[in-house]
């Protein structure tokens, strides 16, 4: 009996090892690379970072951040970006995906065409816009010509899409109201052109979760194509876009990898947004611990979007 | 988002004539509008440099005399220039050096997470939620914060400018561990029993009958870190210098800063280059892809 137990113990405290080696490689790897770092780039931010803490500054970093005009004016940009971005392609990824549930043909081929910007690479596909956006020998422009309209300088042209259109008027549109540079719209249209694919796969998920019964029982009270989509469709679809709405977010205030390859937070600084400010203070003047200290802060903002975001539009949705 | 079954389409009435007419227009004129720049990048990279510049949107026959120009290719790639340290061309070495990140960084995500899933979900361990919860915090810390001191890290762990330095920090998932450890907790326990009755240990039981069983969410997460590994670029791009080390998209990126970028047609042969596998690639694996986009919600 005694034997039988020890021996049972034996290979409990085996199996015991065993699993927490299995655990080991995984944990090891994200306490070194997510955890330490944490902690890590909390004390890099209260230092004057020259290879190594030549100075504790304590919230130094942090105090000039927020005198520093070009931070605010990064953030600026960024909140721009991410306010026309995130509506825009969430209603035409919305729209689209509709459409593409509709009884239609060629439905598979379709959306294997709408993804396929999403899926490429980012790098390679901005490169390829910046050649259609070309001033002088770009197809847009080219296009632009042909059909007697002016050609434009896209993601050369610091000026306010407004006070373009204004200048085309013959309208005097005052400094504040000049609106987002064109370099930056030039963006957006990218961006948009990237991920409304995404947001259709996530729509097109989230459209065959309702349950046909609820279409049914629409239709036999008499309700319309509008107000099936309006109290059927719509909140029903309500976690799929609140999903789609955090992530969405989310992803604009961190966009990096297209603005860097296209426009590099130029011309001037109208489209340098915060994850281009912080990349430029670390890559190019090697500004460790103030950079590590607009992450946080940029973190912080981010946490304080979503946390208002899942505030007031949480409520609304309805869960079934 | 429970789903008792998942529709295809609509089973609302059908429409007009004139409303699916609308609906076809619109549909088809958004689908061109998502490929036409790949294209205008395909096109462009077998034109002469002089058709480039003219917007000559067809210079081949019948409406031009040009033939196409598939010699902008390898004179891209020479362009890109040589690699001295493997006496090769420098695009190939991007190309070899991105498989070989991606195929590592793959196999080490696979791997630590299948290890880390079973040990969550089929394995008796004290302290186990605890734990579990702790790799569950770090998908709250995002990459961009903990930027700055890993490329430190880099530099103190004399990794810079070394595929460990692009590889090991990737090596572990919490998207990966938490997606499979549901599939894991999905199999029942009394097959372990039984396989246990049979003799076979925890790793046998895990390599002959839980990975074998779990295919599919191995293959999305596979596929998923692929494309982010594929794609990736600011981490690269900081923390190597030598040409020899770049990834594709350092490589490109660097090429369109270059005066070889100038000639758009060689760009677009290099564009075309990065872009095709993965097109290709998506093709054959499109269900998979769809089916992990929307089970996670992200790209990698």
């Amino acid at each position: 009996m005694r034997k039988r137990s020890i021996a049972l113990k034996g290979r409990r405290a085996r199996e015991v090892t065993l699993g927490y080696a299995l655990l080991a490689p995984a944990f090891i790897l994200l306490a070194v690379f997510e955890f330490f770092p944490l902690f890590y780039g909390a004390l890099i931010s209260t230092c004057d970072w020259r290879l190594r803490c030549v100075k504790s500054i304590g919230l130094g970093n942090y105090t000039r951040a927020l005198h520093d005009p070009d931070m605010w004016h990064a953030l600026l940009i960024t909140a721009i970006y991410s306010l026309i971005s995130v509506p825009v392609q969430l209603v035409l990824g919305l729209f689209i995906a509709y459409l593409l549930f509709q009884k239609i043909r060629y439905r598979r081929t379709l959306r294997v065409m709408f993804f396929l910007p999403y899926i490429t690479s980012t790098v390679a596909s901005a490169a390829v816009w910046s050649f259609l956006y070309s001033p002088d020998r770009g197809p847009i422009n080219a296009l632009l010509t042909r059909m007697g309209l002016p050609a434009l300088r896209w993601l050369n042209e610091p000026q306010g899409v407004f006070t373009l259109i204004g200048s085309a008027l013959h309208i005097d549109v005052p400094a504040w109201a000049g609106g987002p540079s064109l370099a930056l719209v030039s963006l957006l249209i990218y961006t948009t052109w990237v991920f409304v694919g995404y947001d259709i796969t996530i729509f097109l998920a989230g459209l065959g979760n309702i349950p046909n019964d609820l279409y049914d029982a629409a239709r036999v009270d008499g309700a319309g194509g509008w107000a099936t989509f309006r109290h059927v469709t719509l909140p029903l679809l309500s976690p799929t876009t609140f999903f789609l709405l955090t992530f969405t977010i989310i992803g604009t205030f961190k966009a990096f990898n297209h603005i860097y390859v296209m426009t590099q937070g130029g011309p001037g600084d109208t489209t340098t947004t915060a994850s281009i400010f912080i990349f430029n203070q670390l890559f190019q003047f090697n500004r460790y611990g103030y950079s590590a200290a607009l992450s946080f802060i940029l973190f912080f903002v981010i946490l304080v979007v979503t946390i208002i975001q899942n505030r007031v539009v949480g409520r609304r949705v309805v869960y079934d | 988002m429970a789903a008792t079954s998942v529709n295809q389409e609509s089973h609302a009435a059908g429409h007009s004539k004139l409303t699916y007419t609308l609906i076809y227009i619109v549909l088809f004129a958004g689908a061109i509008a998502s490929i036409l720049p790949f294209v205008y990048m395909v096109s462009t990279s077998l034109k002469t440099y002089g058709s480039v510049i003219n917007n000559n949107f067809w210079p081949w026959p019948p409406f031009g005399v040009e033939g196409l120009q598939w010699s902008n290719y390898p004179e891209a790639i020479r362009t890109v220039g040589w690699d001295d340290q493997w006496q090769t061309w420098l695009v190939v070495r991007y190309f070899a050096n991105t498989l070989i990140i991606t195929a590592v960084v793959v196999a080490g995500v696979l791997l630590t997470s299948v290890l880390a899933a079973y040990a969550f979900a089929q394995m008796n361990l004290p302290g186990k939620n605890v734990l579990f919860m702790l790799v569950l915090a770090t998908i709250m810390i995002p990459n961009d914060l903990v930027l700055v001191p890993k490329v430190v890290m880099m530099y103190n762990f004399k990794w810079y400018n070394t595929y460990l330095a692009l590889t090991v920090p990737f090596m572990a998932n919490v998207l990966g561990i938490f997606l499979l450890r549901q599939f894991f907790l999905q199999i029942p326990k009394d097959l372990f029993e039984a396989a246990r009755i049979d003799g076979a240990s925890h790793l046998r039981y895990l390599f002959q009958v839980v990975i074998p069983l779990s295919k599919a969410a191995i293959v999305t997460i596979a596929l998923l870190n692929f494309i982010a590994s594929w794609d990736e670029f600011k981490w690269p791009l900081l923390v190597t210098r030598d040409a020899s080390m770049r990834v594709l998209a350092v490589g490109l990126q660097q090429f369109t800063q270059s005066e070889g970028g100038t000639s758009t047609q060689l760009l677009m042969a290099f564009a075309t280059l990065v872009i095709l596998p993965v097109i290709i690639f998506y093709l054959f694996t499109q269900e998979y892809f769809t089916q992990g986009i929307t089970t996670t919600g992200i790209k990698g």
